[in-house]
């Protein structure tokens, strides 16, 4: 029982994981960028909906639809102001600007209202314990795989079944013959940054009822898990993203189940060398070659 | 007489050096300068120390490594195990911590040798985060509330280290194996056509740059009287990839510069943390933005009084219409 | 000429990318001092070849000797440290290197002086370090670089970057080299040139040469023997008048240039 418990805390997490890690993976799929300040998107989304309960008394549904709003706006600025200048550049120049954007994020939220933490308002969902066959499962976590549940399938369709998808895809796959094709390739990035953005704002939200803390410098961790989790699944791939994250979120919380909760956060980053070095594509992914 | 002539800026560096030396044991020994500027001082060596063992494997290796104050913790805390719980001297501290974070650099060297750019960039950085959460849980060395040192750490020591570090640093650049290195960074499968074991210097970069991270790692222990694993997360590793971006990618003068330039500058804003960041993140895109090739590109400082010697062989420096 | 073992040999060589064969059944002999061609449509596998004779990739299928000795598996830098040199079809200098430093890279496998000996500034390293010079030199001499040797090589003009990629093949001292397409973007005037600077070193160095060219009347111009690959697979073998009359090579390049 005590496994099966872990197991459902396990998705809980993981499904915050699932959805941090679909912004990396639908940016990287499309300009080959590692956005390092996408946990710090995260961090935004969740003090937006902490200040929309707080200060504008609405509820949770609200509260993460304005989360989700803040953050594309926010993920389309950063992607026009600092990366859209580099897209041609080496990228290493393009990985330290993202280490820049990131550390300008966190220190500006920072100066504006200090580090201090807060504690997110816990009567926002309706919390009960259900039992089912010894296993207790709070209606909180329900609500929050429910919300992850829907916005995942919502990705899922617009990727595969609208005009913008489509052009995700093809901007993906060849920016420059998408660009030939009339694709606006510009709108598609700034698109896709500002949907993966939204999942990200939306995750900070579920990431604050689900820990209740939340702090200035909350994105770092759980960005680079979800990164871990993009890389785990193959990164450019949609649903390995949804799968490496909720792998990692189990493999946490059966590591935290067998009593090494300390270590918690050290088995990501195991993970992810020992699948770098053993299958560097993830569990979806494809090797591909340099050309020579 | 010819080696006399290749090695004379050499020996005018070293004599220089020698001098600086002497003339801040004397102001240290007769009391002019006070406890605050001596810290700045160590401080700043340090992070020259740290921005030139990076430079040597971003800036001339081009391995994107972003963990590097993972090495420099397990410099500091092997040197703190050797002299606070086993009693023994300082520069046995001192090499262990050299040895210890060596170790780590080939542990974490040989992934690398598959990883490129992004991936090795987020595998050095969980090595580094690996490093921090071991520390946090092993009790032998205090866990989170971090280990006390004794302050051990002198001028002399803090020079001799520096020096030996530019120096290694300088001589394997200026060989050809340290342009073995520049070829990787600049094309791993021509170098490798050309029959350089990329392999083979990717590791070394990795080894040589984190042996002296390690080093840096047992200066600082044992000058701040208190190590703790939250002295060695992510903001210690960007702020030493920060001194190697902004001076240079490839340049070892801009990356002692911009460590020496930053560190006075995280002085006077000690006490406004935020702001330093504010500014240092601003600085970091903006110069991405308008000049990726950092301050001084892959130039040294040097090549600046060498233009009269290039003139002689009929050369132009950086002139590329005398040659189209 | 079938007495003598060839040099270098590629004995049914293939190699597959996942389910596609981009190469297959190739059978290859170059003996000491030849100049061969190697012709064949875009797309035909001529530089596959190349990185499967370098080690840039792994043949799946065959073998591939050099002096009698097996390759497969060996990775680049060590074949080439056993006498297989090469240049790319898409320029691969070290762009922020001067040319005279691009020249003494490929000549580091012969420097004997240790990693040691360089940090410590020992007598050897300079030695080691001024006999690198001189031969770099003396092969920039050849190309006609000398005058530009401490430009950054990314700053040549293209004809110049195509030599100093010759050069710089040439001072890791193989016995077989292999070019890719040494002529591509270069004038009329400027590739008859580099063709009797090739035909030079071939003299010089006493090397083996294998050349893919896209100009067939260049191949035929100064090829001994010429090998043509079409999708995968050798279609003709022979001289130039032999391979030019053959009608699977003109049907091959029917459609494409024909010269």
């Amino acid at each position: 029982m005590e496994l099966i418990q872990q197991l459902v805390n396990g998705i809980s997490l993981g499904s915050i994981y699932a959805l941090i890690a679909l912004g990396y993976t639908m940016v990287y799929g499309i300009v080959r960028l590692i956005n390092f300040a996408h946990g710090d998107v995260f961090m935004v989304g969740s003090f937006v909906g902490f200040y929309a309960v707080t200060m504008l008394g609405v509820g949770f549904f609200p509260a993460l639809l304005l989360a989700m709003a803040s953050c594309a706006v926010l993920g389309m600025i950063i992607e026009r102001i600092a990366y859209k200048p580099l897209r041609n550049a080496a990228r290493i120049a393009v990985l330290i600007t993202a280490i820049g954007v990131s550390l300008l994020i966190e220190y500006v939220t920072i100066y504006l209202r200090g580090a201090q933490p807060e504690a997110y308002p816990s009567t926002l969902l309706p919390d009960r314990n259900l039992e089912l066959f010894g296993v207790v499962i709070s209606s909180q976590s329900l609500f929050i795989l429910g919300t992850s549940l829907v916005l995942m399938v919502l990705l899922q369709f617009i990727v595969h079944r609208t005009k913008i998808g489509k052009a995700m895809r093809a901007v993906s796959h060849d920016a420059e013959a998408a660009r030939l094709m009339g694709i606006n390739v510009d709108n598609t990035i700034s698109a896709t940054f500002a949907i993966g953005s939204a999942l990200a704002g939306a995750a900070g939200v579920i990431f604050g009822i689900y820990y209740t803390k939340i702090e200035p410098l909350m994105g770092i961790l759980p960005g680079l898990k979800a990164f871990v989790a993009a890389v785990l699944g193959g990164i450019g791939i949609i649903p390995g993203a949804m799968v490496g994250g909720l792998l990692l979120g189990v493999i946490e919380s059966l590591v935290s189940g067998l009593g090494y909760s300390l270590w918690r956060d050290g088995v990501a980053f195991v993970i992810l060398i020992l699948i770098l070095i053993f299958r560097p594509a993830g569990l979806f992914g494809k090797n591909v070659r340099e050309k020579v | 007489m010819a080696t006399w002539k290749r090695t004379r800026g050499f020996w005018v560096s070293v004599i220089l050096a020698f001098a600086f030396f002497a003339v801040v044991e004397w102001l240290i020994a007769s009391g002019t300068l006070n406890v605050f500027y001596v810290n700045t001082l160590f401080f700043m060596a340090i992070n020259v120390m740290l921005a030139a063992s990076l430079h040597l494997i971003i800036g001339i290796t081009g391995q994107f490594s972003i963990g590097h104050a993972g090495f420099f913790a397990v410099g500091a805390y092997a040197s703190a195990v050797m002299t606070m719980k086993l009693q023994l001297p300082f520069a046995v501290g001192v090499l262990t911590a050299g040895i210890a974070a060596m170790l780590a650099g080939l542990i974490i060297g040989v992934p690398s040798l598959r990883l490129k750019g992004d991936y090795l960039a987020i595998a050095t950085l969980g090595f580094g985060e690996i490093v921090r959460i071991a520390l946090l849980n092993i009790d032998y060395v205090g866990g989170a509330s971090g280990m006390t040192v004794t302050h051990m750490t002198t001028w002399p020591w803090v020079f001799a280290c520096l020096f030996v570090t530019i120096l290694v640093i300088a001589n394997f650049t200026n060989s050809t194996h340290g342009r073995a290195c520049i070829s990787i960074r600049e094309d791993e499968i021509a170098a490798d056509a050309m029959g350089i074991n990329t392999t083979y210097y990717k590791v070394a970069a990795f080894a040589i740059g984190s042996f002296f991270a390690g080093i840096a790692g047992a200066l600082y222990a044992h000058h701040f009287y208190i190590i703790q694993p939250s002295n060695f997360g992510f903001l210690k590793s960007f702020d030493i990839l920060i001194f190697v971006v902004l001076g240079g990618l490839g340049s070892l003068s801009g990356a002692v510069v911009a460590a020496v330039l930053l560190t006075i500058v995280s002085t006077f804003l000690q006490n406004y943390p935020e702001t330093r960041m504010i500014i240092y993140s601003i600085v970091l895109i903006l110069v991405m933005l308008y000049r990726p090739t950092g301050l001084m590109g892959t130039k040294e400082l040097s090549s600046l009084f060498k233009w009269r010697k290039a003139a002689q062989g009929g050369m132009n420096h950086g002139g590329k219409n005398t040659v189209a | 000429m079938a007495a003598k073992t060839p040099l270098l040999k590629a004995e049914n060589v293939g190699i597959q990318f996942g389910g596609l064969k981009a190469l297959s059944g190739v059978t290859m002999e170059l003996y000491q001092g030849e100049l061969v061609g190697l012709i064949g449509p875009n797309g035909a596998g001529k530089t596959t070849l190349f990185n499967l004779l370098t080690g840039v990739y792994v043949p799946t299928d065959g073998r591939i000797m050099l002096d009698g000795e097996t390759l497969n598996g060996l990775p680049p830098y060590k074949i080439t440290r056993k006498g297989i040199s090469r240049t790319f079809q898409n320029i691969r200098l070290f762009g922020e290197l001067s040319v005279l430093d691009n020249v003494k890279v490929a000549y580091h496998a012969h420097a004997r002086h240790s990693m040691l000996s360089s940090i410590l500034r020992l007598p050897s390293h300079f030695r080691g370090e001024k006999e690198m010079e001189e031969k770099a030199i003396e092969f920039l001499k050849i190309f006609q670089l000398d005058g530009v040797m401490h430009e950054k090589a990314k700053n040549l003009p293209y004809g110049q970057q195509r030599r100093l990629e010759i050069a710089r093949a040439l001072a890791a001292q193989p016995k077989v080299l292999l070019l890719d397409e040494p002529a591509a973007g270069m004038n009329p005037q400027e590739t008859k040139e580099l063709m009797k600077l090739i035909a030079f070193i071939r003299e010089r160095f006493a090397l083996t040469i294998l050349l893919i060219e896209h100009d067939m009347s260049l191949v035929m111009g100064i090829c001994e023997r010429i090998y043509v690959l079409d999708h995968g697979q050798l279609i003709a073998e022979g001289t130039p008048e032999q391979v030019r009359s053959n009608p699977k090579v003109i049907e091959a390049y029917l459609g494409e240039e024909v010269s």
